[in-house]
């Protein structure tokens, strides 16, 4: 595939089908998807239609059963569990509905955790986690346990958390989940200035409100890309057409 | 709304005349609703007529300022107290457009569902933009006008998504040309419904 080499994510043909014979369900049919820096992809559709399975084989989680995904040009497929692990840990972050903070670790514990599996020193990996916090607007909370956090709070923790060091593909899935609507959209706001910064991101969303956010919205069904959005580029067409 | 209402609210911060209004009113709402000079003095002519503005003598520039008289405030009082009801809102050509492809020979209605999805997202997209562009506190009304056009595009796409949803329940796979009489009860609800607010 041509014109994919600044691709951080790379979907190629991909296929995942569930189970073997007559009760195989073919959750993925042939996505492809290339996703760049500074470009946020939202994923939507209705359930069942494979946003969640994408989401899963573009983070290393989950393989094809056929086809081919690459992270900053590296084919997932050629890593071993080991690798992978490694390259989960480095190069992705993941926001998830369900937080998966641990509550016996403070904030900056947590979002620390990732460095310090990956090897870094406790002072490195604390100042990194830090430096996250600072981005979510929470550096002065760093030192308290989730259970002392409002429910957006610790959703900024986990986001701190997927944006430590130096990732440069987000994988977020429901990200705002339960948030009312104005914590719901601080969040977006921080996916999208890391966007901006350089990394890409895929977003897998129920709500059109999210995807508003994002460069690019594909729509699944069936296991299948059925079509793609891009902005209308133009204000004032958009201007007279809310005139009605 | 009417433009009639906007002039009698900038006027209730002050007097001004027909240029500080425009600029008022497209500031106020963000540019969404452009006014031509024409408008505003046609508009000022009016409330003066019924007595809900009052000129005040030119200035030395040759400008003539507006004032809002008690009988404006009380108008404008009630504008503001009163819900704007939802019948004198434009039909929506979308909710009809839909219900006739359900029972029109030939038409792929999730087609119809999806590019409608497409423009709308493709419009919130927009608009999400122009709203991260604009946090300075003094946008705040004009991002307010904003999130109302977010939520509307919302609920459509909430709507396109319900529509979609019932299609696969209640639809048979198989795209078979429709009888010529709507055997199936909500496709003739929906034709019923169409011819309703078609009338109305």
């Amino acid at each position: 595939m041509s014109g994919s080499d600044d691709a951080v994510l790379e979907l190629r043909a991909v296929h995942r089908t569930h189970g073997a014979g007559p009760a195989a369900v073919q959750a993925l049919r042939g996505v492809s998807l290339v996703v760049r820096p500074g470009e946020l992809v939202a994923v939507m559709g209705p359930s069942g239609s494979g946003k969640s399975t994408l989401l899963a084989l573009a983070g290393g989680l989950d393989r094809p059963t056929s086809g081919e995904v690459r992270v900053e040009g590296q084919p997932l497929g050629e890593l071993d569990r080991r690798g992978l692990a490694q390259l989960r840990r480095r190069r992705i972050g993941y926001i998830f509905q369900q937080l998966n903070l641990l509550g016996s670790l403070s904030a900056v514990e947590n979002v620390a955790l990732p460095l310090e599996l990956d090897g870094a020193s406790g002072r490195r990996a604390r100042a990194l986690a830090m430096a996250a916090l600072t981005e979510v607007g929470l550096p002065a909370l760093g030192d308290r346990f989730p259970d002392q956090l409002s429910g957006g709070q610790q959703q900024r923790v986990a986001i701190a958390r997927a944006l430590v060091g130096e990732r440069r593909l987000v994988l977020a899935d429901e990200p705002t989940g339960a948030l009312d609507s104005q914590t719901g959209e601080a969040v977006l706001h921080l996916l999208r200035r890391r966007i901006d910064a350089g990394a890409a991101g895929v977003l897998v969303t129920h709500e059109a409100r999210h995807a508003g956010w994002a460069d690019r919205v594909v729509f699944l069904r069936d296991g299948v890309l059925v079509d793609t959005t891009a902005p209308l580029g133009s204000v004032e067409q958009l201007l007279s057409g809310s005139e009605r | 709304m009417s433009i009639r209402h906007g002039l009698l609210a900038l006027l209730e911060r002050g007097q001004m005349y027909g240029y500080q209004l425009r600029a008022a009113f497209e500031e106020s709402t963000g540019s969404t609703w452009p006014l031509n000079i024409g408008q505003v003095y046609t508009t000022l002519s009016r409330l003066e007529r019924d007595g809900l503005v009052r000129p005040l003598p030119e200035s030395e520039a040759g400008q003539r300022p507006y004032e809002i008289t008690d009988a404006g405030r009380a108008d404008l009082t009630l504008w503001f107290t009163t819900p704007v009801s939802r019948t004198d809102r434009p039909r929506d050509e979308l909710a009809i457009k839909l219900a006739l492809a359900l029972t029109t020979p030939g038409v792929d209605v999730r087609s119809v569902v999806q590019a409608q999805r497409s423009a709308t997202i493709r419009a919130l997209q927009e608009l999400t933009r122009l709203k991260y562009g604009s946090d300075r506190p003094q946008d705040l009304p004009w991002r307010l006008v904003l999130d109302s056009m977010v939520f509307q595009a919302e609920a459509e796409v909430r709507w396109l998504d319900h529509c979609e949803t019932s299609l696969v329940r209640h639809q048979p796979s198989d795209p078979a040309p429709p009888p010529p009489l709507p055997a199936d009860a909500d496709a003739s609800h929906a034709a019923r419904w169409a011819g309703e607010e078609a009338r109305r």
